[in-house]
């Protein structure tokens, strides 16, 4: 029940946002709804409830080891926003704050579907919603990127559509009776037509992939988390994207049970290995920051990927990592919003000197690749090395030595530009007449909460989220 | 029984190359259109025809043959363009990769184990037909117009996937789809509006700035 109030609720939200008068008090409807839904998240985190085994809506044990972390970053962004929007007063904002709402009522929706075709319509509405949410901006490389997000998504949406499909039909030629949740399917098992289970696999890894921006399928990604709104692409990187990964996990679970779990693990290890492997050759090229989070992105996908294709402790790790990579990455875009707006470009090429002209952003933004470079005692630095312990103990040599490679490459680019762009005089262009960037608390304390939840989520991991990973693994993978 | 069906899969097989022979946006449209009908009334032919199957069928009917075509044709007229000048790839070789698709999808279709209700109809071939149609017109085409008949092209692929499940799978499910698809599609009608604004053509190309 509770469960369903995390989807109701935002949605009511949205609906009044559409109707409420005055765009100056509007934007306050996104932390106030943020709030609740975080409240709730985090009560039905310490207290689970009950679900049916057949219900296609609820809150089980996966829903519970990543919602929570999609909520609290909710939440900071939405802080963030209500200063964000009073900065850019000059644009309506009735559509963009009912679609924001309207987005996470969709990302509860979608993280608590345990129904094959709900979990697609959800991941659909999801990426029609974020449209408008992308070309706030109104610019044409704004339109240019949202083109892109359209058609490169769409299909993506259309490949998991057509893998859910042929999933369906390995059920029906088991004997299925057309029951698609996720239990029924992984109850059919062995039953379950093995060529039809990994065609699909096949799509829906593709499909889904695309929405986590997995090489090659990531292309999009970049152009969108560079021109939209920084409030936007944190959702993006650290709400979507975990949708996305959730999904390939309920479906892995299914295509385990039906004994191709090998496969699926070794597609997942290698989709993961050719992300972090692009990601970290991107990250030498790029001199634009806001693609560099980009593909900082596609590497922290990358891991994910890794960890679900290891299983077992794995898995685990990747949920523990899921968690680090929302928070993590939304302090990121957030602290790069600021410097991008107070230095009017985004090239290492035009900006410099940030350390003196946005003292705390350019902190924030220094601890922040710290910690998404996982330097200890951050969170991302335990998950990360759980995955390698992960594979170092399955006795894949081969998968360590990239993974290490790939892990140093993208330090080594991730830093030059961050230093690049904080040290160094202010350039020219960017001083705007000597005046000063206000860096309000609004835009500056929503990632500073961020960080400082990354950093906690390394130093003392609190046993309730121990508990959580743990009876998710257990979802997905049952003890024989 | 299973004739009508095949002949009406066979006719959406030849749209296929029909429409990536088609040089011109206004034949294109048509094309697309004229497919989303044929697949449309298809279910209707089909055995066990219910009140379920009916409302699928004219729903996907009036969007695809009407709804989604008529948006495409104004933003055509607002962007006054009507040829698809340059494609990547010339016509005769994406039609060549057309044909060869849809050898290899009959081809493939033989090898993939069916239920015995499904066995004598063309639906995977022509569905998988639609699907690298569909594909090579997005992945081929410059004008953004052209890319949206891939898109339908490569819907109407999965639709026709879609229809060996339609009895077993629950209402909300294909109810679903279909609100889905229309938003979708509005959505990229609203944009290819936008594109035509912000750079006074639809010609995906000029689309450049983005890049590494």
């Amino acid at each position: 029940m509770k469960g369903l109030l995390l989807i109701a609720i935002p949605f009511l939200a949205a609906g009044l946002a559409t109707v409420w008068r005055g765009d100056r008090t509007r934007p306050w409807l996104l932390p106030a709804t943020g709030l609740v839904h975080a409240v709730l998240a985090f009560w039905l985190l310490f207290a689970p409830p009950r679900i049916e085994p057949g219900a296609w809506v609820g809150f089980d044990p996966l829903a519970r080891a990543v919602l929570p972390a999609v909520s609290l970053l909710f939440l900071a962004c939405a802080i963030y926003g209500v200063s964000y929007l009073q900065l850019r007063s000059e644009r309506p904002n009735r559509v963009f704050v009912a679609l924001m709402l309207a987005a996470l009522g969709l990302m509860s929706l979608a993280h608590q579907a345990r129904h094959l075709g709900v979990l697609w319509i959800a991941t659909e509405a999801l990426t029609l919603t974020t449209v408008p949410l992308i070309h706030f901006n109104g610019t044409p490389r704004a339109f240019e990127a949202t083109w892109k997000y359209l058609l490169v998504g769409g299909t993506g949406v259309a490949l998991s559509l057509l893998g859910s499909f042929c999933l369906g039909y390995a059920s029906l030629q088991g004997g299925g009776g057309g029951n698609l949740t996720f239990a029924a399917l992984a109850a059919q098992g062995m039953g379950l037509s093995k060529v039809w289970v990994v065609i699909a696999w096949i799509l829906i890894l593709a499909g889904y992939g695309t929405k986590m921006g997995l090489a090659p399928m990531h292309t999009w990604k970049p152009d969108t988390y560079g021109e939209a709104p920084g409030i936007v692409a944190a959702m993006l990187a650290g709400g979507v994207t975990t949708v996305a990964f959730t999904a390939i996990l309920r479906v892995r679970a299914v295509v385990d049970a039906a004994g191709e779990g090998a496969m699926a693990g070794r597609t997942l290890l290698a989709i993961g290995l050719f992300s972090m492997a692009v990601a970290a050759l991107f990250l030498l090229a790029t001199r634009d920051f806001k693609r560099m989070l980009a593909y900082s992105s596609v590497e922290q996908m990358g891991i994910l990927s890794i960890g679900a294709g290891l299983g077992g402790i794995g898995t685990w790790a990747a949920l523990f990592h899921v968690w680090n990579n929302s928070l993590t990455k939304g302090s990121l875009f957030l602290s790069t919003g600021n410097i991008r707006r107070a230095a009017g470009a985004r090239t290492a090429d035009e900006v410099g000197g940030m350390s003196i002209q946005t003292p705390r952003s350019a902190a924030l933004l220094v601890a922040g690749l710290l910690a998404i470079t996982a330097c200890p005692p951050f969170g991302l630095f335990f998950s990360e090395l759980l995955v390698l312990k992960a594979s170092i103990g399955g006795g894949h040599r081969a998968v360590t030595a990239l993974f290490l490679t790939s892990l140093l490459l993208a330090f080594f680019g991730l830093t030059r530009l961050v230093f690049a762009i904080v040290n160094g005089r202010p350039r020219a262009a960017a001083k705007g007449a000597g005046r000063r960037f206000p860096e309000a608390a609004g835009v500056t304390i929503p990632p500073l909460i961020l960080l400082g939840l990354a950093l906690w989520l390394g130093l003392a991991t609190p046993a309730v989220l121990h508990e959580a990973w743990t009876a998710a693994v257990a979802q997905l993978f049952p003890a024989p | 029984m299973n004739e009508i069906p095949n002949l009406l899969i066979g006719v959406a097989m030849g749209l296929n190359l029909l429409a990536l022979a088609s040089g011109r946006l206004p034949s294109l449209i048509r094309v697309a259109a004229a497919q989303g009908v044929v697949l449309g009334l298809l279910p209707l032919v089909m055995e066990r025809v219910d009140w379920l199957v009916v409302l699928v069928a004219l729903g996907s009917t009036a969007l695809k043959g009407v709804v989604i075509p008529g948006l495409l044709r104004r933003a055509m007229r607002t962007a006054n363009i009507d040829r698809d000048l340059d494609p990547l790839i010339g016509f005769i070789p994406s039609l060549i990769l057309g044909a060869a698709g849809t050898i290899a999808a009959v081809a493939l279709a033989r090898m993939l184990p069916l239920l015995p209700e499904h066995r004598g109809l063309l639906l995977v071939p022509g569905s998988l037909a639609s699907i690298i149609t569909g594909f090579v017109l997005l992945t081929t085409r410059s004008k953004a117009i052209s890319q949206v008949c891939g898109y339908l092209i490569l819907d109407n692929g999965i639709y026709l996937f879609g229809l060996l499940l339609i009895h077993a799978v629950p209402f909300m499910v294909e109810a679903g789809i279909l609100l889905d698809l229309t938003v979708a599609v509005f959505v990229i009608g609203i944009i290819v509006d936008r594109i035509q604004r912000a750079f006074d053509t639809l010609d995906t190309r000029v689309l450049t700035a983005l890049r590494e």
